[in-house]
């Protein structure tokens, strides 16, 4: 059934963009149909699978190192009140400043390689993890504190045995967040400076005028967020079940 | 487990510059069930968390003693309302938590002859969503009794219960509790006159002693003596509203 109705609303919006070409008779480097978008997909399938393995890397290595980090941090600022005043300020300013604005100074810093768009996609998804699994870590319902208290626990056993897995549904909830946007921050960090990539192949296609190779690699990195989003999804399922 | 001690609370508490309750003494019998009978917000459950040492958000003046001069906040168990049971945990997991808290080893053959006692032996491995209330109300039980305290403190923990449960499960912990200094907090005077060893009733103005009936506790739910106890325990509430 689901399956039926994602494939309905493929169909739906394949006709409308269909549709739209053929009305308006728009030249194809502005507009190109999804015909044609599907037959340079094909054509160019291996130029395609060379750069989305690139980004695919990068998106990986970013989510693996922004999810420890955000991990680190939250149970940081959990634990110490002197951690909350200095660190979270400047964790609210990460999302303030716009990525945008730090992609060239990473590419300056780190290089053009893959570096640079691991940072990019650390940097946007820092703030999520950090801020969900905190925020789990804060809110332990406080009769289970109260039960541990009158059980002589240690901090340490209570952090273990009790905030840990009760925020572990909002560490999940942070993480699907994160693969969503973990994508978006490599490609920005391969339109500012990069020689491979799916980023680096849509601006290369774009400045050659080739919109429809640049529509087949946009697809293809929609496609790719939405099944990482699936894959981390089901990693989570456990975790975010704790709570029920 | 050290002997149940007498337990005495006196003091006065108060909220910022409001009072929460008047001077007040309240003695806990030693081995016996003491039933705190109130209506909401007159600071009963404040009187508990204070013996428990927990946070109560009042200010607090006064002492809380026990007659043998140790520590009374280290010799507690404490249950609730809420049964508090770890949903990602098991059954078996939820009843030694306090060990596994402490760091120490939990006494597994102890925890199964709990689980047994409770008729949980069926339910081990299970996790709390699958369990009934009652049945969760027991697996919390069985957790109180695995830390084996001298003092037990109790704060409504049958009131989300049907009727029919809540009456187990008051035989049940007035029989698994005995010899303990108990203190069941509650606003059911039925439940008051069923259990309590000895009965105060908690008002705003400070508390009133009440007799117990004289039938030896968990009553008959018919027992005449219980009902009337109970009909003038619910008149007491009444008049202080």
């Amino acid at each position: 059934m689901k399956l039926l109705s994602t494939l309905a609303a493929t169909l739906f919006a394949l006709a409308v963009w269909q549709a739209i070409v053929s009305l308006t008779g728009l030249p194809k480097f502005i507009l190109p149909g999804p015909a044609l978008v599907a037959e340079t997909w094909w054509q160019s399938r291996w130029v395609i699978a060379e750069h989305t393995w690139i980004t695919a890397v990068e998106v990986v290595i970013g989510l693996a190192v922004g999810t420890v980090l955000g991990v680190v941090t939250a149970l940081q600022l959990a634990n110490s009140r002197a951690a909350r005043v200095l660190v979270q300020p400047m964790l609210v300013l990460t999302q303030a400043l716009p990525v945008f604005a730090l992609a060239p100074l990473l590419t300056l810093w780190l290089g053009y390689g893959l570096w640079s768009k691991v940072a990019m996609a650390v940097l946007i998804i820092y703030f999520p993890i950090t801020s969900s699994f905190f925020d789990g870590l804060m809110r332990t319902p406080s009769g289970y504190l109260d039960l541990a208290r009158t059980m002589q626990a240690s901090k340490r056993a209570v952090l273990w045995h009790i905030r840990i897995p009760a925020a572990l549904p909002s560490l999940a909830s942070g993480m699907r967040l994160a693969a969503v946007y973990a994508p978006i921050g490599a490609v920005i960090g391969e339109w500012v400076g990069s020689s491979q990539g799916l980023g680096y192949l849509m601006l290369l296609a774009n400045g050659r005028a080739k919109t429809d190779l640049m529509f087949a690699a946009m697809l293809t990195l929609g496609v790719f967020s939405i099944v990482l989003h699936m894959v981390v999804r089901h990693a989570t399922a456990r975790m975010a079940g704790e709570m029920r | 487990m050290t002997p149940a001690p007498d337990l005495t609370i006196s003091g006065h508490a108060s909220i910022g510059d409001t009072p929460l309750f008047a001077p007040l003494t309240l003695t806990l019998g030693a081995g016996q069930w003491t039933c705190l009978l109130g209506g909401s917000g007159v600071g009963k459950t404040t009187v508990l968390r204070l013996i428990a040492g927990l946070e109560t958000g009042a200010d607090f003046t006064g002492q809380i003693m026990a007659s043998d001069g140790q520590t009374v906040p280290t010799r507690v168990a404490y249950m609730a309302q809420d049964d508090l049971l770890l949903p990602w945990a098991t059954v078996a997991q939820n009843v030694s938590l306090g060990a596994r808290l402490r760091g120490e080893k939990p006494d597994l053959d102890r925890r199964d002859r709990l689980i047994e006692r409770m008729r949980l032996q069926d339910h081990m491995a299970k996790k709390p969503l699958e369990l009934s209330g009652g049945q969760r109300q027991r697996v919390a039980l069985a957790r109180t009794l695995m830390e084996d305290r001298p003092i037990v403190l109790l704060d409504e923990p049958f009131s989300a219960l049907d009727a029919r449960t809540r009456a187990d499960m008051q035989d049940l912990a007035a029989e698994a509790l005995q010899g303990r200094t108990v203190l069941l907090v509650t606003h059911d005077p039925a439940e008051a006159a069923r259990l309590g060893q000895s009965i105060v009733v908690m008002t705003q103005q400070g508390l009133n002693p009440c007799a117990p009936p004289a039938a030896p506790a968990p009553r008959h739910v018919d027992d005449l003596e219980t009902l009337e106890t109970q009909g003038a325990l619910l008149k007491l509430l009444r008049e202080a509203a």
